[in-house]
């Protein structure tokens, strides 16, 4: 016998229909101007779309330590990779130092 | 399952299955149970790689993306949206039969989990199928990178028009720097799709493999491993795209 | 004491066909195929290097063309790092003895091993064909625009051949995470495992996290090259410091992919040549981690020339200390372990002796680099070819073949002569200093690297390094010979010829095709050296 939790046919069924409202969002709000937000708001919804697949459908909720600790581990090391590499990408150009020798 | 029976001297017993254990126990396990454990921490650590491995595209998107804004937004226009809707939508339903399949492997129902998985892959190809056409389009519009690439390219006079300018999309870059840095984008468009089309071959045609296993009733709520590991996989294909989505279509739509 | 008998039954007389090799499933038999391929890879690489110090014995370029010259080193630079550092430890000792170590059958995925094992020669293939339709001359580091653009030479095949060799060490890495997860004898729990084991681990997250990063990188490489791609095409934009990013991001860490495993190797040669438990078993198994994660965060340390900020060059120095760290934890546990042990002074140990100093010097002048003002003068110079060979031969070589030297007997169940072992430890000691330590001098005073031709004033220093090559050559074509000859004429060693502790030792030499015939239950602590446990071991 399984001992693996079993979720409901309603917990898949409203986690679809939550990433179709989500998807339909992302659409939506493309069109409108946000300015600087418009960036913030699609990868808002898209990282809450992704959160949702992964606790429910890849059923990480109900996961060992072990999946949740490697789930936040392959994040954490892009994040480390981006992190890093803008810290070069924005700081260049700029001057070593803050004032001028006369 | 075993490459050759060890015919030690001494109390071992041979491989004559003295023991009774399930068929599907590779006899490197103890159990089912540590099996399937093993199985399914092995598809993760995999995923854990393919994150790594996109993850270096998304970087080198966001930083052209914050680089070249404005050829950025007018390549994104210039890509039909509907076509690139109608995918998220169907690879996420696709996400839905998919953890629907693995359910019913859980539980035990053999035709169920054939008809979700069989779901699963028409959704895949349709998926696919979207993407030939959206992949011809871009070939028809000379949009591929490389010696025929082509992009609001202004015509000197007397040249026949080739192709249209960005309706409507205002940009303070000129049309030769529009048309050099809008090959980046559309780089990083084919290779961030290709390969994520790619990984979706690859999942049907593990679904395929997956499909006629359950057929020939090799699962059931003891053992459905391979259902789940290729659940898995399946929805960090779909995660991919959620993210592929509003990046490459979505841009700058307001204008 | 009875003479040992060469037991009948073992993973080795289990099939004699070419189909039971090449497809089997058995985690040792595929630890012999990577020992015969990366041995060969070895040779291969090592011959370039004949090529390049032969070239370099001259100040004047008159034996080979510079285009020649330039592809001696790319292959090299490819061979040695991809080929045969990367998989050497974890691909043969490590995939024969972490299932023994954790009391296992096998490792969790026998058929992905031997997957990756056809991957790796896929790998080489690729490579050798690339060699053979001319070269390649963009060096090992690919650096874009040139290798994307410019080069005429065969790009793409050894994109392809890493690439596939990449997945290779990809595989290995996730098998060998599940199995130290899933598959421990009852009992055994983390802290009980050998070093070996956790070093390992930390080299497999590595493996995981990083090689995918270096594959995409490659792809985009690849795309440019093949497809006229723009992403690091200046002319369109792009920028060719970017791909140097994501390959260093890479390539840092996988340095440690090659030294994290010999360090593993060295715990268990210490131990068991002191007679003692390693001084601070979990500094030492958390230092692993430790280089694990450090290795992750300093990569642009290699790009301090290369037009990155200053500010981001500051960060990237600063943190680049902080991996020496966790290394130097492990020197201090192993010196502390051989105070007051019972030391001898067998081949294996001798590789170990020779190993501090060579991983002291080599760590050591890593600070150098890593400090930003003198890297600056140092950068591109013999100063850098130095410190890496000291780490890269002089650590992880060493630490392979004290390994090889340690476990030949568990492996083969055969002794190798001791005398000539020990000439040959020697020989790759004194050779190794003669070759390399004028190249620290070279590089102080501003020799480049890469370059086949220099002035007059360092003629006497490069033909010093490639003298003592020669040396070093003969150090490692030695152990081939008597290790082939003591397969067929080798006394036969028995369970524990040495005396260690260790699981791997409870069982026959060579081992069963299934490692135990029943898995022990009442594991001790790792090093355990006290009368009962071995009394109970049965240890000499």
């Amino acid at each position: 016998m399984s001992s693996v939790h079993v979720s409901p046919l309603s917990t898949y069924l409203s986690i679809f229909a939550a990433l179709m409202v989500l998807s339909a969002l992302t659409v939506g709000a493309a069109f409108v101007n946000l300015g600087l937000l418009n960036p913030v708001v699609a990868l808002t919804i898209a990282v809450i779309k992704a959160t949702l697949v992964i606790l429910f459908f890849m059923h990480v909720k109900y996961s060992s330590r072990l999946t949740k600790i490697t789930v936040v581990l392959s994040f954490f090391f892009v994040a480390i990779l981006f992190a890093e590499t803008f810290m070069d990408y924005a700081t260049r150009g700029m001057p070593l130092a803050p004032y001028v020798l006369k | 399952m075993s490459n050759g029976i060890a015919h030690a001297e001494g109390p071992t017993p041979t491989h004559g299955h003295a023991h009774a254990h399930h068929p599907a126990l590779q006899h490197h396990f103890d159990t089912m149970s540590q099996q399937r454990e093993a199985g399914v921490l092995g598809m993760w650590v995999f995923l854990l790689t393919e994150v790594l491995f996109f993850g270096g595209l998304f970087f080198a998107y966001a930083l052209y993306r914050s680089w070249y804004y404005d050829a950025f937004a007018a390549a994104s226009k210039s890509i039909e949206i509907l076509p690139g809707l109608i995918n998220t939508v169907v690879l996420i339903a696709s996400s839905l039969t998919m953890a629907l399949s693995v359910r019913s492997a859980q539980t035990n129902q053999r035709k169920a989990t054939v008809n979700w998985l069989i779901a699963t892959i028409i959704l895949g190809s349709v998926f696919l199928g979207i993407k030939v056409y959206e992949y011809a389009d871009k070939f028809a519009h000379h949009h591929v990178p490389g010696a025929s690439f082509q992009f609001a390219h202004v015509p000197a006079p007397g040249e026949p028009h080739v192709e249209e300018a960005v309706a409507g999309h205002v940009t303070t870059m000129g049309p030769d720097e529009l048309e050099r840095t809008t090959q980046i984008f559309f780089s990083l468009y084919f290779t961030m799709t290709g390969l994520h089309a790619i990984h979706m071959i690859v999942g049907i045609v593990i679904l395929f493999i997956i499909t006629w296993m359950a057929h020939k009733g090799r699962f059931d709520d003891e053992w459905h491993a391979p259902v789940e590991m290729t659940g898995l996989y399946w929805h960090f294909v779909d995660i991919v795209w959620i993210f592929l989505f509003p990046l490459l279509y979505l841009v700058e739509r307001h204008n | 004491m009875e003479t040992p008998v060469y037991p009948a039954h073992n993973y080795l007389s289990n099939g004699h066909t070419l189909k039971s090799w090449l497809l089997t499933k058995d985690h040792k038999r595929i630890a012999i195929l990577y020992l015969i391929s990366i041995s060969a890879f070895f040779f291969l690489g090592g011959l370039f290097a004949v090529g390049i110090r032969l070239e370099l014995s001259t100040p004047q370029g008159d034996l080979f063309q510079p285009d020649t010259y330039n592809k001696f080193f790319t292959l090299h630079g490819i061979i040695m790092v991809f080929l045969f550092l990367i998989p050497s430890v974890p691909a043969v000792l490590g995939n024969f003895l972490i299932p023994p170590m954790i009391g296992a059958k096998d490792l969790a995925f026998p058929r992905i091993n031997l997957l990756s094992w056809y991957l790796y020669i896929i790998g080489g293939a690729f490579t050798l064909f690339a060699i053979v339709a001319g070269g390649v001359d963009t060096g090992w580091t690919f650096y874009t625009p040139y290798s994307a653009t410019s080069s005429s030479t065969n790009v793409a095949p050894v994109a392809l051949g890493v690439f596939i060799a990449g997945f290779s060490s990809i595989l290995t890495g996730l098998n060998f995470i599940v199995t130290i997860h899933r598959m421990r004898a009852p009992g055994l729990h983390w802290f009980k495992l050998p070093l070996f084991v956790w070093a390992h681990y930390a080299t497999s997250l590595i493996q995981v996290l990083g090689t995918p990063v270096v594959a995409i990188t490659i792809v985009m490489l690849f795309t440019e090259r093949a497809f006229g791609f723009g992403i690091f095409d200046p002319q369109r934009g792009g920028d060719p410091v970017l791909f140097q990013h994501l390959f260093w991001f890479y390539s840092h860490p996988a340095v440690y992919i090659m030294i994290l495993p010999a360090l593993g190797v060295i715990s268990e040669l210490v131990s068991t040549f002191t007679r003692k438990r390693i001084f601070g078993y979990s500094f030492v198994a958390f230092s692993s981690l430790a280089i694990a994660i450090f290795g992750f965060i300093v990569w642009a340390h290699h790009m301090f020339v290369a037009g990155i900020s200053v500010y981001a060059a500051m960060v990237f120095s600063f943190l680049s200390f902080s991996v020496a760290i966790p290394s130097a934890v492990k020197v201090f546990n192993w010196t502390a372990t051989m105070h007051r042990g019972s030391i001898s002074f067998e081949t294996p140990m001798l590789y170990v002796y020779g190993f501090f100093g060579l991983f002291l010097i080599g760590g050591l002048t890593g600070l150098f680099l890593a400090t930003l003002g003198t890297d600056v003068h140092l950068h591109d110079t013999y100063f850098v070819v130095a410190h890496f060979h000291y780490i890269m031969v002089g650590g992880a070589i060493m630490g392979y073949l004290g390994g090889l030297h340690f476990w030949w007997p568990k492996l083969f169940g055969r002794m190798y002569s001791d005398f000539w072992s020990r000439i040959s430890a020697i020989l790759v000691f004194v050779g190794f200093n003669l070759t390399f330590f004028p190249q620290f001098i070279l590089g102080y005073l501003g020799m480049p690297r890469r370059y086949h031709m220099y002035p007059d004033e360092f003629q006497v220093l490069n033909v010093l390094s490639s003298g003592g090559a020669a040396v070093l050559g003969l150090g490692y074509l030695l152990p081939v010979i008597y290790f082939m000859w003591s397969l067929k004429y080798g006394a036969v060693a028995g369970n524990h010829p040495w005396g260690a502790s260790g699981l791997e030792w409870r069982t026959q030499s060579p081992p069963l095709t299934e490692n135990f015939l029943e898995v022990p239950t009442d594991i001790p602590e790792a090093y355990e050296y006290t009368p009962k446990v071995v009394r109970e071991a049965k240890l000499v």
